[in-house]
């Protein structure tokens, strides 16, 4: 273990505790930015999309993980950030670069638009609320068909930047770098928001409410400013998955897709960036495991496993079940335990993680 | 008479949206955790009815395999409980929410592998019973459920305004280490919400199949149940019925009266209206603490 001598305060908020830290995350982004040269086609597009699932994902986690407040309808303003980034360009002829911003601020504003007058709602019925504007954005998709081209879908353009295109079937490798960059800026972005007041009035919030407004936190302001960045960042993965897909309708976006976004990063475990990551890897990957066993293992003994739709959603439920029940801090909260146990060893205790048991008490009387 | 006939089916409707809006209720009033899984329990519970009535499988006669088919929701909650939520007992609401979602997923990927995709149907004695009221059609099954519906209500609202049983878990939710210090078994409590709730899923369930077809996405359903839940206010049991017969009959009337496409857009305009103007419910049950 290291041990930093910190002679100022800054070490406490600095992005990265040392230069080994720094060396680990460098080389991670020098690694990923090489993989177009290892990885065939179809490997590449996978990746592209976790970037993009985790994307998603740290959107939602700026809202679940780090303010506090639950929401089930994280896939509609997606459909805001694809649709109207598609619309800017085709209808408005923006450039992408243009278009994307305004497309997460769009999505932003919706975002607004419900924390607003809902700021006093809590835990599960905000959870309901946001369940059915999800159900709502789905349907006024449907209704908006001049715009949206309604049950027949609509379809993306190339990205242009600079005249340089961009397109998913034509050359992956592009736009593979070019949802790296715009990840590892949101990235960047999001940890700076955390080490800022800002972030630590997420915390607060989140942590208690009460406290919060007695340190002087205005919490309405602060929950209404997480939702906008929560969906600012959303609205920017919406809009890359519409670009990704090329094709998609109303369907794409909806309910079942809200909710696998929160148990993606619940998995992935709440309240780390690294969270949002590892919960799009588990989502990635486990299509990609279930067909490969598919064709190596199963049609071998005669069990068909197209007889049974729905395969992976009952998988994923399943292994979100044994991480709610086993590892309530999901794939992060693992890996800083084995993390710890390495750095201390052999001094390791098994409680080190526990916490205090706790008892629920009613919402109904405050 | 188009209204009446229109007042009549959205009522029907309405009183299994608030039956499956009662389970909801009961599980929260019960132990404050909010059951997702409780439409996909629903949906279960028809297909098990139908498994046990429809002659395609086991034939038992309906009267008998309704009392079955209870037994087996009923324990199927209890197992739930047991193996599931037992394990998470005081943990916040929202893993809880998170573990039944994903328990409602389950049932109805199992769903969908024992029994197919294709819509089933019940064989009641009630098909094809129809009631003459002022020359508007209703049909036994209809009448059947929102008999039975307004039964369950008045029985569980007895039961937790005048039992001793019903008080203590409405206790062991409101405060579990209150109510543990003064003798109510916490653990005991919920599983009994659970096994009450599965066999209210089961009823629900039974009396949708009697009215219509039955796929593994009727679990879905839910969601509207959970608006009915909401706008009577989480915890209110006649709030739940009030709210199911509200959306029961919101939808047949803006189905009729509005252009296409807006009309189930309607129940949850309903919806975040209630969330915004009385952000608990038409009947609150959220008071200020007393010191």
């Amino acid at each position: 273990m290291r041990i930093t001598f910190k002679t100022s305060y800054d070490p406490d908020i600095n992005l990265f505790k040392d230069s080994i830290h720094k060396f680990q995350y460098i080389f991670l982004l020098f690694f990923s930015a090489i993989l177009p040269f290892f990885l065939d086609d179809y490997y590449l597009g996978e990746i592209a999309l976790i970037l993009i699932w985790s994307i998603a994902g740290m959107g939602l986690m700026v809202l679940v993980g780090h303010s506090g407040q639950v929401s089930l309808g994280h896939a509609a303003f997606m459909a805001v950030g694809a649709y109207s980034v598609i619309i800017l360009q085709i209808k408005l002829g923006l450039p992408f670069l243009i278009a994307l911003p305004i497309a997460g601020f769009l999505s932003s504003l919706l975002g607004i638009l419900i924390a607003i007058p809902t700021a006093k709602l809590h835990g599960i019925y905000l959870a309901i609320l946001t369940l059915a504007v999800s159900i709502l954005v789905e349907d006024i998709i449907v209704l908006a068909e001049p715009l949206t081209g309604g049950v027949n879908g609509i379809f993306a353009p190339d990205i242009e930047i600079f005249s340089v295109n961009f397109n998913r079937y034509g050359n992956i490798d592009r736009l593979y770098w070019l949802i790296l960059f715009f990840t590892t800026l949101l990235v960047i972005i999001y940890k700076n928001i955390l080490r800022s007041p800002l972030g630590r009035s997420f915390a607060a919030v989140r942590d208690s409410e009460i406290s919060a407004l007695a340190i002087g936190v205005n919490v309405a302001r602060v929950r209404t400013v997480a939702f906008a960045i929560s969906c600012f960042i959303t609205g920017i993965a919406g809009a890359f998955f519409g670009h990704f897909v090329t094709v998609f309708n109303y369907e794409t976006f909806n309910v079942v897709l809200s909710i696998n976004l929160l148990l993606m990063i619940v998995i992935g475990g709440l309240g780390s960036i690294h969270g949002a990551f590892f919960g799009a890897i588990i989502v990635g990957v486990l299509p990609i495991l279930i067909s490969l066993s598919r064709d190596r293992f199963l049609d071998g003994l005669g069990i068909n496993l197209m007889n049974f739709p729905g395969l992976e959603t009952g998988l994923f439920s399943l292994i979100l079940i044994l991480f709610i029940l086993f590892e309530p801090f999901g794939i992060y909260g693992r890996w800083l335990k084995i993390r710890t146990y390495f750095q201390l060893f052999p001094l390791y205790r098994k409680d080190m993680f526990k916490r205090q048991k706790s008892y629920l008490k009613t919402e109904r009387v405050r | 008479m188009e209204i009446l006939q229109l007042l009549l089916s959205g009522f029907a409707s309405g009183c299994v949206y608030g039956l499956i809006a009662l389970g909801f209720v009961l599980i929260y009033k019960a132990t404050e955790a909010v059951n997702f899984a409780q439409g996909d329990m629903m949906m279960f519970g028809a297909f098990i009815t139908i498994w046990l009535t429809n002659s395609d499988y086991n034939g038992l006669p309906f009267w008998l395999s309704v009392p079955i088919m209870m037994l087996i929701m009923g324990s199927f909650g209890y197992l739930i409980e047991r193996i599931f939520l037992r394990q998470v007992i005081g943990q916040s609401q929202i893993a809880i929410a998170i573990l039944t979602i994903a328990l409602g997923f389950i049932l109805r990927f199992v769903a969908g592998a024992i029994w197919g995709h294709e819509p089933h149907y019940l064989e009641s004695p009630m098909v094809g019973k129809n009631i003459y009221f002022y020359q508007a059609v209703l049909g036994m099954a209809e009448i059947f459920v929102i008999l039975v519906t307004i039964f369950l209500t008045f029985i569980l609202y007895v039961f937790f305004a005048r039992t001793k049983l019903g008080v203590s878990m409405v206790a062991a939710s409101q405060n579990q280490l209150a109510a543990f210090y003064v003798g109510i078994p916490v653990n005991k409590m919920q599983s009994f919400a659970w096994v009450i709730a599965g066999i209210l899923a089961g009823i629900a369930g039974m009396l949708f199949s009697a009215k219509g077809s039955v796929d593994p996405i009727t679990g879905l359903l839910g969601i509207k149940a959970f608006a009915a839940a909401v706008i009577g206010g989480f915890g209110s049991l006649p709030g739940a019925l009030v709210g199911g017969l509200i959306i029961g009959l919101i939808e047949p009337f803006s189905g009729r009266y509005l252009p296409s496409g807006f009309s189930h857009l309607v129940p949850y305009i309903v919806l975040v209206l209630v969330l915004i103007l009385r952000p608990h419910g038409l009947f609150s049950q959220v008071s200020i603490k007393k010191v």
